[in-house]
């Protein structure tokens, strides 16, 4: 899921303090702390309130949309409402925010929140956890499942760095665990030194460099192969 | 892999089995390199030193970058380079270029070396680039250096590049498993020597040479002689996985409450305290392991190389 972090009310107050009239959408997909309705309907009241404290007046109205990100989704849900209001302050994470702008072109959607990471939920310990950098090579298969793009704060493919400290990462403090480490210890576990030591040459950070775009399969089947089969 | 030809002073006198010392210089935000050079000249004078690291923005800080400190030393005061590297600022066409350039302009050794993380430095904002690691930067070395092209094997033009090349190794490193198998890597990759960070405990320098014999490669310890008690304490307090010893600690402590006031006394009887602890710790290691040499950081403290090397 892709985790978020609201901005300040400041921020958010001044991308839309030249409208008087918003619609604040909150999203019900991924989002994580969630993002949905009631976090719209508390920022617009601050929004409200802070329109207020400077003596103006500010209309909303609050809904949420099952997933931003999805252009169809997006349409369906928003279109309804978006001719009364002179702007849309979105929830979600960064994807939601452009597909909203794409989707509607005549309308400005501004960020309510800034988008961190794609993060896992590590719910014994309370915190979500990068885990992966979609960097579109992946290693997991020769690093024990521990990730080095995403764990390691200098991204080596070839780690440990002398800024280990007893499993500890010199980024951080030493408070969190050094990836590598993690690594070389996962490799032992399983007798599998030899993939640690392996060398990894440098990487194709084509695969990693924006814009990335990934065809989206609508249809399959195997009809034309029956139908040469027949013949 | 065969070995690589002996192209600088150092492998040379390195391969030709001579003890031998290294000194380090540490660029700053600074425009005027005359302290550096002042210091290389210092350590020229003592006729101990084979040659001197030049340091590449250590602990991220941004600083006067390490390829033309090395090549006015070498050119001004004849002492030869240990150009530092650090993968952290500059992409592999970045790194490229500037060996091409460190080449064209006659250093003989590069430390590769992946960086402390901007994040430490004073510009911590920075993006960190890392887009080849240390090893990785060994390997577009040795494919520039063996096969004279870059790491696409286009090839380089005109006369060939003759650079030997050093990686770093950390005798403190804990767990020390994974450290050793990536400096074997390295020596595969075609690392021509070895330098370690810092030691301080001689059983502990000794075990790491000993790890470090079957990579057959020059080795040489990292020592760091401390100028005063404010530097001692700092590195036991803040370098983790570096602990200064206890009786080293107090004498300096000692030093500088006693000759508060006489600096003159304060630097002889720091030196003293510095002799003391490090010559029979070098000569030890001159005797019983198989190291080339010692890497002795004293930077702007220079002064000491003499009465501390009278002996080698
Ligand atoms: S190596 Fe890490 S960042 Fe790359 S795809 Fe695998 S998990 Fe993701
Ligand atoms: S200490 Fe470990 S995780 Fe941190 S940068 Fe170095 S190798 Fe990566």
């Amino acid at each position: 899921m892709i985790i978020t972090q609201q901005k300040d009310i400041e921020e958010i107050y001044d991308m839309i303090k030249s409208y008087s009239k918003i619609l604040i959408v909150g999203c019900d997909g991924c989002c994580q702390p969630p993002r949905s309705i009631n976090e719209a309907k508390v920022l617009a009241q601050m929004l409200e309130l802070k329109a207020r404290s400077e003596g103006k007046e500010l209309k909303w109205k609050a809904i949420t949309v099952l997933r931003q990100c999805d252009d169809r989704i997006a349409a369906t849900t928003v279109r309804p409402f978006i001719e009364h209001y002179d702007a849309i302050v979105s929830l979600s994470c960064g994807l939601g925010v452009v597909m909203m702008n794409k989707v509607f072109e005549n309308i400005l959607t501004y960020p309510a929140q800034n988008s961190l990471f794609g993060g896992a939920e590590n719910n014994a310990e309370n915190y979500f956890a990068e885990y992966c950098e979609t960097c579109g090579e992946c290693l997991l298969g020769v690093t024990g499942g521990v990730c080095p793009m995403a764990g390691c704060a200098k991204n080596l493919s070839n780690g440990p760095c002398g800024g280990t400290v007893g499993g500890k990462c010199e980024v951080g403090g030493y408070t969190h665990d050094c990836a590598w480490v993690k690594i070389w210890d996962r490799l032992r576990k399983f007798n599998r030194l030899d993939l640690f030591n392996k060398y990894r040459p440098p990487r194709n950070y084509r695969k990693w460099s924006s814009p990335r775009f990934a065809e989206i399969n609508k249809t399959y089947t195997n009809e034309e192969e029956t139908m040469e089969e027949e013949k | 892999m065969t070995k690589r030809p002996a192209y600088s002073n150092l492998v040379k006198t390195m391969r030709e089995g001579k003890f031998l010392f290294t000194g380090e210089l540490e660029p700053r935000k600074m425009t005027d390199l005359s302290s550096i050079l002042h210091s290389a000249e210092k350590m020229k004078k003592t006729g101990k030193i084979t040659a001197a690291n030049v340091t590449d923005g250590p602990q991220g800080d941004a600083y006067t970058c390490s390829m033309v400190p090395s090549y006015l030393v070498q050119e001004k005061v004849g002492l030869e380079a240990i150009w530092q590297m650090t993968v952290r600022d500059r992409n592999r066409i970045a790194l490229f270029g500037d060996i091409l350039g460190g080449a064209i302009l006659g250093l003989k050794n590069l430390l590769a070396l992946t960086g402390d993380h901007s994040a430490l430095g004073d510009n911590k904002n920075a993006r960190p680039v890392y887009d080849l690691d240390s090893t990785q930067l060994i390997d577009l070395v040795s494919k520039m250096v063996d096969d004279g092209t870059d790491l696409e094997g286009n090839e380089i033009e005109g006369d060939k590049i003759e650079i030997n090349v050093g990686c770093a190794a950390n005798p403190n490193s804990n767990p020390r498993g994974p450290e050793i198998l990536k400096v074997g890597r390295k020596v595969r990759l075609g690392a021509d020597f070895i330098q370690t960070q810092t030691a301080f405990d001689i059983d502990d320098a000794k075990d790491f040479l000993k790890e470090l014999e079957q990579f057959n490669v020059p080795v040489l310890l990292g020592l760091f002689p401390l100028k005063n008690y404010g530097i001692a304490s700092y590195f036991d307090e803040y370098i983790p996985g570096v602990s200064v010893p206890k009786d080293l600690l107090s004498a300096l402590k000692k030093a500088k409450k006693e000759y508060k006031e006489d600096k003159k006394k304060r630097n002889e009887v720091i030196d003293k305290i510095n002799i003391e602890f490090f010559e029979p710790f070098i000569m030890e290691i001159k005797k019983t392991t198989k190291a080339a040499g010692i890497h002795c950081m004293a930077v702007h403290y220079e002064r000491l190389f003499e009465p501390l090397l009278k002996n080698f």
